[in-house]
């Protein structure tokens, strides 16, 4: 797959950076705004679509990128179930247990561990679905 | 409001039917895209605006896979003729539409009216999420505290079908190293 | 109610469209379709008039808040649908390599 024409390139460039930041955002204020580890990890996953589909598949070493983020992917999911297991050990004996404090209701760093869920769990959702992405990709390319 | 639900509901279905009966299947995903962005509209207007989020960039995402998959494939419908020669077959499916109405009608009966739901189970959720989460979106307290491990579950189903994917896709092995 | 009703018969669009298809594509939309239906009644089943949407702004008074579980419930939802999609999409087009063909029927009497 060739990519697109110079001006869908430059566009590109421009834009993906500021459709990184904005799930970036999404994610990290998920507990006091609406969005969190879903969306803000869906919407970085169109970051990383764009780039794919305006670049082509020639432009990229796809394999590389696959592993990666396949490996990115198993490592948010065992770092989720590391922090249930911590909140088992640390209080109550309960499985995600908010061990950290609290905090003001309505600050950036305060829930305890929701922001951290929140950031792992939009890595899984953004890792799983690039790889999904690519490894149908790289099936249509090879597959010709 | 059950007015301008019901319409855009109405709206939902004619699309989902022609999403169903398109001759190209560009067009049937078109019309897929129809039902899927009236839902991002149904759920701001029910005061729900992560579902919002999620659904308009998830609907994006599955229409650009769908695309992906479609487009150097033959994109024209396979005829369908229906064969209406077997009786036995619209008595069973009439039999089974009968069946589902009436369960539906059994299970919507002690549901509330629109609008007039009570918290029963969410009452402990929203009385006390402030000060033992710290989470101002409830939402997300009952995702990643009260509820973590269904989302828990969620993220196991992800891995488990990026793994499938992955399984599925390899055309090449991977050369032993 | 009418609104449930109307839910119910975007639900059996969906299975109407999964039972008499043959192109697989149509079959997931279909399947598609039932799941955007049970997403918007569990949504509907949560809303209670005049309420807001449940987020903590720190200035209201006494306000009630739309019920938050059913949201919770459907957002990962949302999510598993997008990923059991791309699953059946590949299964789809894995078949289309091997056969030719999208014809759910023609795969089943060429068998090998």
């Amino acid at each position: 797959m060739n990519g697109m024409s110079r001006i869908v390139k430059k566009v590109t460039q421009l834009l993906v950076s500021i459709i990184f930041m904005y799930g970036v955002y999404i994610v990290t204020h998920g507990h006091l705004t609406p969005g969190g580890g879903f969306a803000g990890g869906a919407i970085i996953v169109g970051a990383f679509a764009l780039i794919i589909l305006a670049y082509g598949s020639d432009a990229l070493k796809l394999h590389k990128e696959e592993a990666g983020s396949s490996a990115s992917e198993s490592l948010s999911i065992l770092m989720v179930l590391i922090l249930a297991v911590i909140g088992f050990f640390v209080g109550g004996m309960v499985f995600f247990n908010n061990y950290l404090p609290t905090g003001v209701v309505g600050e950036l760093i305060s829930a305890g561990t929701v922001p951290l869920y929140n950031i792992f769990i939009g890595m899984e959702v953004a890792a799983a679905l690039l790889t999904i992405f690519i490894a149908l990709v790289i099936f249509k390319e090879e597959s010709k | 409001m059950e007015l301008l639900l019901s319409i855009i509901l109405g709206f939902m279905i004619i699309g989902a039917i022609f999403a169903l009966h398109a001759r190209d299947l560009l067009s049937a995903l078109v019309a897929f895209g129809i039902v899927g962005y009236s839902l991002v509209i149904c759920f701001l207007l029910l005061k729900a605006p992560d579902l919002a989020i999620v659904q308009i960039v998830v609907e994006t995402v599955t229409l650009v896979i769908m695309v992906a998959v479609i487009l150097n494939s033959t994109r024209e419908e396979v005829k369908d003729k229906l064969r209406w020669q077997s009786a036995l077959t619209i008595v069973l499916a009439l039999l089974f539409i009968g069946g589902l109405v009436y369960f539906y009608q059994v299970a919507i009966a002690p549901l509330d009216e629109l609008g007039m739901h009570t918290t029963r189970m969410a009452e402990a959720y929203i009385e006390g999420a402030a000060e033992k989460t710290g989470s101002a979106n409830l939402v997300t307290g009952v995702l990643f505290d009260f509820r973590g491990y269904d989302t828990l579950g969620e993220a196991t189903i992800l891995f488990t079908a990026a793994i499938g994917v992955l399984t599925v896709l390899r055309l090449k092995g991977k050369k032993a190293a | 109610m009418i609104v449930y009703s109307l839910c119910f018969v975007l639900f059996m669009v969906g299975l109407y469209g999964v039972v008499t298809r043959r192109n697989m594509i149509k079959i997931v939309i279909g399947l598609a379709i039932m799941e955007i239906s049970i997403f918007m009644f569990l949504v509907l089943i949560g809303y209670i008039q005049g309420a807001e949407a449940p987020i903590i702004t720190g200035h209201e008074t006494a306000v009630q808040f739309v019920d938050p579980l059913p949201q919770a419930m459907v957002l990962t939802a949302i999510v598993i649908g997008l990923a059991t999609n791309a699953m059946l999409l590949a299964i789809a087009i894995r078949i289309y390599k091997n056969y030719g063909t999208f014809d759910i029927r023609k795969v089943n009497e060429l068998k090998g």
